[in-house]
């Protein structure tokens, strides 16, 4: 199924993101990932919700989203149009015979470590998904003690925004 | 971040979005003198009487007391139920029959979980309804409190919005914009939770509130293109169809109907939510659709080459099996929702709008295109459609044993009430026949639980429908198996004053369950008995309960009907006693079944007239 990325305005209130998760769950929509977080307006929360769907549940679920009352605006990113990115943190196995190695891979990737110890190493990475599930199938072999992943989060390229002047077109709210 | 704070922001952000002030609407109810260093209870009960709330139904307890000291001596009428689901119902049977707003009351805990049923049926039946509940103190929240339940999270998904209110300061504005919301766009219910201390504390009233909704705008202007569209669809069509749903009623354009009716010369078919919508009198109304609709209407949704649904949202129980529903179709939708429209059927035309706005505008669009000459002539549909009609007509068998007919019953009711009166009816056989055998002219004149198909609904529906309609007769016809689920409202309209009417279509069984059972289940009848039995199966000869006496338990006078020559009778003695409620237990046979009927899961193709008759359409004919 075809992969989307929402953006999803929201009201900063308290029960926003329940009463978004919970739509999802009764109308049977499965969430690829979910990430919330503040905007440039305090008042408002920004949703980026990655779902895999067919074009037409996909219109189902933002129109679902549109009828929810705190739900301000609801714009679908696609992929050539937004840039689009996770954080990854990762605590890898790396005794001195094999450090050198976890850090050459995490030079190669970009990333920065962010703890050390005589047993492990934590990396950062940030970058899209597929780049961190690059990273992370090198880091494996060496030996995955623990790892944090967080959702997607993304915006649209160029000078327009979901809020200001010269805004996206958003998801159609008629049908 | 303060409350105020982040909401200013939102309102700044709001109209940044969208270029207008979206959020400076205020409620235009005559100003209410402002008062300072009141309680939040005050502050409450002030909302309502501002907004114009002339009943409440509820139930006091601990948390939501504070609130009932000044409703104690507010203007607004507290109807006091047995229970709180009663207060729910009668809510929406208030709203139905009123078009307004009905409200109910009930407190933390068991209070507010007693109201689930009431605001799932509400939400699934586009009532408009708001439910206040008490919650325990703001602090006790979290603490597994005594009678504390999330009543906002539980009803998340079974109202158009809810609220918790956290500061005694936002009281006028949540109740503002619980009202709004709940009466605009597609209606439905909403639920304001307000904690113990938030009603205790001191707080200064103002009215009107300045309403914070930047996200609700909803859409109620259709698009002139589309409706344009949808009228030359229409005038092209040689086999049109008016599909006509509940929210027809809702908009209050059933006078646009009329108009469109007449215009198009198409049949008209009324859902079970939009009975009472267009008259049953007119030779254009084919009937009910759905799983018990007349053939004809079956039919002719299933052979129309143009669909026009207006407010009706493609429910299994019309469509049957979705895959071969009107297969040569041709859809207009017109729906005040945009996520109703293409969620189960694609619509060709798609329309959102107030169903009142849109109707006259296609009207308007239709006359264009009939001064450009594009008539359709429909005679050829019509003699179609009119042998289905004198072929399949609705009917029923007298029982074979003897036993009074349920279906003659309630045809004789509703002759002998009228279309004047208002019905409200239980789910399941009764509400079958009540929809199929009583003859309906005006809207808001049939009120029943139709999405969530709510067993009880009956009594307290109708309670609330009588409250709002003093003067109209209202008659609650009602299944043994569901009047025993509510029957103790009688008490509250015995105490109250409501004179409600209670016809108890009693067959002893589950009836509607019991026909499946027949139907599917090779005649083994588990658990649907509701009578006193033998070991071997056969009625005992007591009556537990007995309906008469119960009745008159409750404060009602109880009658008993057991013979088609007493049927007459009876509903006339009912009709003349109009100081206090009365219920008949008619006695009827539990052998009888709703026909016609699409099984469910079948095609409306494979609809059958009556059991093993499958109707004839003449292939080829269209």
């Amino acid at each position: 199924m075809p992969r989307h990325t929402l953006s999803v305005l929201v009201e900063n209130k308290s029960g926003v993101l329940a009463r978004v998760s919970a739509l999802f769950s009764r109308r049977a929509f499965n969430i690829e990932s979910l990430a919330v977080g503040p905007t440039e307006n305090p008042g408002l929360s920004r949703m980026t919700i990655v779902v895999d769907a067919e074009a037409s549940p996909l219109e189902q679920i933002t129109k679902q989203l549109n009828k929810l009352i705190e739900v301000i605006k609801i714009v679908e990113l696609e992929t050539g149009a937004a840039v689009q990115r996770e954080l990854l943190l990762v605590k890898v196995r790396a005794p001195l015979a094999e450090r050198t190695q976890v850090l050459q891979t995490a030079e190669l990737f970009r990333a920065r470590v962010i703890d050390v110890n005589p047993e492990t190493v934590t990396l950062e990475a940030t970058g899209t998904p597929d780049k961190l599930q690059a990273l992370l199938a090198v880091l494996a072999p060496l030996g995955i003690k623990e790892m944090a992943q967080s959702g997607t989060v993304a915006l649209g390229r160029g000078p327009r925004s979901m809020s200001g002047t010269g805004t996206l077109r958003p998801v159609e709210r008629t049908a | 971040m303060t409350t105020s704070q982040s909401e200013s922001a939102t309102r700044e952000a709001a109209a940044a979005l969208t270029g207008v002030e979206t959020t400076a609407r205020s409620i235009e109810e005559a100003a209410v003198e402002p008062a300072t260093g009141i309680t939040g209870a005050q502050s409450l009960v002030r909302s309502l009487e501002a907004i114009g709330v002339d009943v409440v139904f509820g139930i006091p307890g601990g948390a939501i007391l504070p609130l009932y000291d000044p409703l104690f001596d507010s203007k607004v009428r507290h109807v006091l139920v047995r229970h709180e689901q009663g207060a729910g119902h009668a809510a929406t049977g208030y709203a139905q029959a009123t078009g307004r707003v009905g409200v109910c009351m009930a407190t933390s805990g068991p209070g507010a979980t007693n109201l689930v049923t009431p605001l799932a049926d509400a939400y699934m039946d586009s009532v408009p309804m708001v439910a206040i509940t008490g919650q325990v103190p703001s602090g006790a929240i979290g603490t597994d409190a005594f009678q504390e339940a999330d009543i906002r999270g539980i009803t998340m998904p079974i109202t158009k919005h809810n609220f918790l209110v956290t500061d005694a300061a936002d009281i006028p504005q949540r109740i503002a914009e619980a009202f709004h919301l709940a009466s605009t766009g597609r209606p439905g219910p909403v639920l304001v939770d307000v904690p113990k201390d938030v009603l205790q504390a001191t707080t200064d009233f103002a009215w009107p509130p300045r309403m914070d909704l930047p996200g609700y705008r909803p859409t109620t202007r259709p698009h002139g293109k589309q409706v344009r569209e949808a009228a030359a669809l229409i005038a092209g069509a040689s086999r049109p169809v008016l599909y006509v749903g509940g929210g027809v009623l809702k908009a209050g354009a059933t006078e646009e109907l009329a108009e469109l009716a007449a215009l198009t010369g198409a049949p008209v078919v009324t859902t079970l939510m939009a009975r009472g919508a267009f008259p049953d009198s007119s030779p254009q109304h084919l009937g009910m659709p759905g799983m018990h609709g007349t053939v004809a209407a079956v039919t002719a949704l299933q052979k129309s080459d143009v669909l026009v649904a207006l407010g009706a949202r493609f429910d299994d129980r019309v469509t049957g099996q979705l895959s071969t529903f009107a297969p040569d179709a041709l859809v207009v939708h017109a729906d005040i929702d945009p996520a109703e429209i293409g969620k189960n059927r694609k619509a060709d035309v798609p329309i959102v709008g107030d169903a009142k706005e849109t109707i006259g505008q296609l009207v308007t669009a239709l006359r264009a295109e009939h001064e450009a000459g594009r008539t359709p002539d429909l005679a050829e549909w019509w003699s179609q459609l009119d042998d289905w009609r004198d072929r399949y007509p609705l009917g029923y068998d007298e029982p074979e044993d003897g036993a009074l007919s349920p279906q003659y019953v309630i045809e004789r009711l509703g002759a002998i009430a009228g279309p004047d009166a208002i019905y409200t009816s239980g789910v399941g056989q009764h509400q079958m026949w009540a929809a199929q055998f009583i003859k309906y002219e005006k809207p808001g004149t049939w009120l029943n639980s139709g999405g969530l198909g709510t067993m009880g609904y009956a009594v307290p529906a109708a309670m609330g429908a009588k409250q709002g309609m003093p003067e109209t007769t209202v008659w609650a016809i009602d299944g043994d198996g569901c009047f025993q689920m509510t029957n103790q409202e009688l008490a509250t309209c015995a105490i109250e004053g409501i004179p409600i009417k209670v016809a108890v279509i009693n067959n002893g069984n589950l009836g509607m369950v019991r026909q499946w059972q027949t139907l599917f289940y090779e005649g083994r009848y588990s658990n649907t008995k509701l009578h006193a039995q033998n070991a071997d199966g056969t009625p005992k000869p007591v009556r537990i309960p007995d309906f008469v006496t119960l009745a008159e338990a409750l404060g009602c006078v109880g009658l008993r009907c057991e013979s088609k020559d007493d049927v007459d009778a009876v509903i006339e003695k009912a009709m003349a006693i109009t100081d206090a409620p009365v219920v008949i237990d008619f006695v009827v046979g539990s052998d009888a079944q709703v026909w016609p009927m699409v099984a469910a899961g079948s095609s409306n193709d494979d609809i059958l007239a009556a059991r093993d008759v499958r109707p004839v359409f003449g292939e080829g004919q269209v």
